[in-house]
């Protein structure tokens, strides 16, 4: 298992985001480590950056872990986390610029494969337009 | 000038009461070009550095400043929380306890290019840089009464973000129809330029 790329989903809802986990979980099963979070630091719509470090902690895997975001604050707040990882591990995790359900699904699918984390990252980027 | 314990307990203690008194007009405004959350997410940021101000206070001006900005990454959500954290962490890192003015204006400067980097961003698309850019010019430039002239760009800057038309964030989504409101990023810059200017003052 650890030897797949791991997939965290980060979403402001967290219904969004267990809901997509379930997706990602009927998919693939458990052959891709996940992790996933909503919600800000007070339990409203929003992010997390301690939720979101959280999470890829959860989903880690030495081949690297792939973060599928919603809207804006996610991803600035994704990339705020991953700054804060140990430097061993940081250059390890990407944001994809894809549609969170979609790109999760398809992400994980490609993972479950054994695919490295390019071509994870590749595969859910696919479905963002232009 | 060296910034002694007082002083940074003051400039922290200020900044952080002003943003926390103006929570309600800082969520109104959000709520009209944006997802409504700002005011509530930066009083929560602001009340964990209240919680640690003693500890904060003794630090250093630039350790206490880096402390700032990483209770708010922590705690405040939403973009504002990276934005406004790291715009903390890196004036923290760049100040020296004995700051001159020049020293101030390189560590806004350096500051400010790394808000720019997170949001990836820049001045004149409608967000918090459109004030602290404007504040950056005249504490770079110096000359007499600065508290007074800092203040008076800050509010006169985040009035200007009222007409543009936002590129990035939440509001971008909104186009046209974020013409006419002011940036509630900016509102809030403005409160904590306001604040320091204050402090300097000696009126904090």
């Amino acid at each position: 298992m650890s030897g797949n790329v791991g997939i965290v989903i980060v979403s402001h809802s967290p219904d969004v985001a267990r809901g997509t986990a379930d997706m990602v979980r009927q998919m693939v099963g458990s052959e891709v480590p996940l992790g996933w979070c909503g919600g800000d630091p007070g339990g409203g719509l929003g992010t997390n950056v301690e939720a979101i470090l959280a999470a890829i902690q959860a989903a880690w895997s030495e081949q690297g872990v792939a973060v599928l975001v919603d809207l804006g604050g996610a991803e600035t707040n994704s990339e705020m986390a991953i700054e804060m990882l140990p430097e061993i591990r940081r250059g390890r995790v990407v944001v994809c610029n894809a549609p969170i359900v979609e790109g999760a699904v398809m992400a994980a699918t490609e993972a479950a494969s054994g695919a490295p984390l390019d071509a994870v990252r590749r595969t859910a980027e696919e479905l963002t337009p232009g | 000038m060296t910034v002694d314990s007082n002083t940074t307990r003051a400039l922290i203690e200020t900044v952080a009461r002003r943003v926390i008194a103006s929570a309600g007009e800082l969520t109104d405004l959000d709520r009209a070009i944006g997802d409504g959350d700002h005011g509530i997410n930066m009083q929560r940021g602001f009340e964990a550095v209240l919680a640690q101000l003693d500890q904060l206070a003794v630090q250093g001006l630039g350790n206490a400043l880096k402390g700032v900005g990483t209770t708010l990454v922590l705690k405040v959500g939403g973009a504002s929380g990276p934005l406004y954290g790291t715009l903390f962490m890196a004036l923290g890192k760049a100040l020296p306890d004995e700051v001159t003015r020049e020293q101030l204006a390189d560590a806004l400067a350096l500051a400010v290019d790394a808000v720019k980097a997170r949001g990836k961003s820049d001045i004149g698309q409608k967000t918090m840089l459109d004030v602290l850019g404007p504040v950056l010019a005249v504490l770079r430039d110096g000359g007499d009464d600065l508290p007074s002239r800092l203040r008076a760009t800050a509010a006169a800057a985040a009035s200007a973000t009222v007409p543009m038309k936002a590129i990035r964030g939440r509001a971008s989504f909104l186009g046209e129809r974020s013409i006419g409101h002011m940036d509630p990023g900016a509102r809030s810059s403005a409160l904590m330029v306001e604040a320091v200017a204050d402090v300097m003052e000696g009126r904090g």
